[in-house]
């Protein structure tokens, strides 16, 4: 049972690698559909202070728009997001994030 | 109970010239000496200086930034904000405490050190990581998590 099915064989594996990038939940069309483990960054990455000043970080959870990544694509926990949030925003003062991008 | 850590980051035109760029971390020294606070660490290169706004303000598409970190009371930052909100030549500016979060940090780290020291323990593994002991060795956790998601989705 463990091995068997289609089911689990492919993606357990692919799971596996990908389950750091906490990009997407996607169904595969066909057979059964499974979703790709979502992980928290900051969670992963042990970052304890999620900082305004870290631009390169931040850009990641801004998508083209310029609005803020929200949780149930990322994957990101409450108490992160919290913290995204407020880094962002603090940001977006700054104009080292935009507010909207058009 | 006054010393706390604040962080100053202000954005000036890009076409200031250098000296009102020195004029303006002069005037903020000035505050800062003259209620006993002091600067810690001033930065104005890269990451900072002069760099893309994320958006037009006043039709400028850059600006200089410049980072302060300061120690000092309540009064002398809403000092330094009053004055900044009345400079010309600033795009932005803004004051962010910054001691109680890095405290918070601080703690956080330690208390997971702590408990992987504990766990490591309990599985009778000496409480800090080995040389030579890999890069998974830091993922251990996770790929527990991992393995127990799996037996999740076959229910």
């Amino acid at each position: 049972m463990a091995f068997g099915g289609p089911k689990r064989g492919g993606p357990g594996g692919a799971r596996g690698k990908d389950a750091k990038d906490a990009k997407g939940g996607d169904k595969r069309r066909g057979g059964g559909f499974f979703r790709r483990r979502k992980v928290c960054k900051f969670c992963a990455d042990k970052i304890d202070d999620i900082n305004y000043k870290d631009v390169k970080l931040l850009s990641g959870f801004v998508p083209e728009r310029g609005k803020v990544l929200p949780r149930r694509i990322s994957g990101t926990c409450a108490k992160h997001q919290r913290g995204l949030r407020v880094a962002i925003v603090r940001a977006r003062q700054l104009a080292l994030l935009p507010y909207a991008a058009d | 109970m006054s010393n706390r850590t604040y962080e100053l980051i202000y954005v000036m035109k890009p076409d200031a010239p250098e000296t009102e760029v020195a004029d303006m971390h002069k005037q903020v020294a000035d505050i800062v000496e003259r209620m006993g606070g002091a600067i810690d660490k001033t930065e104005n290169v890269a990451p900072w200086g002069r760099r893309r706004l994320a958006y037009e303000i006043g039709h400028h598409k850059e600006g200089f930034y410049v980072l302060e970190v300061i120690t000092g009371s309540a009064e002398l930052m809403k000092e330094i904000d009053r004055r900044l909100k009345v400079t010309e030549g600033l795009l932005r500016h803004l004051i962010v405490r910054v001691d109680e979060s890095s405290i918070k940090a601080e703690r956080m780290r330690a208390k997971r050190t702590e408990e992987s020291r504990r766990r490591r323990v309990a599985r009778g593994l000496p409480p800090d990581r080995q040389p030579g002991e890999g890069p998974q060795g830091e993922d251990n956790d996770d790929s527990g998590d991992l393995m127990f998601d799996g037996g999740e989705m076959e229910a």
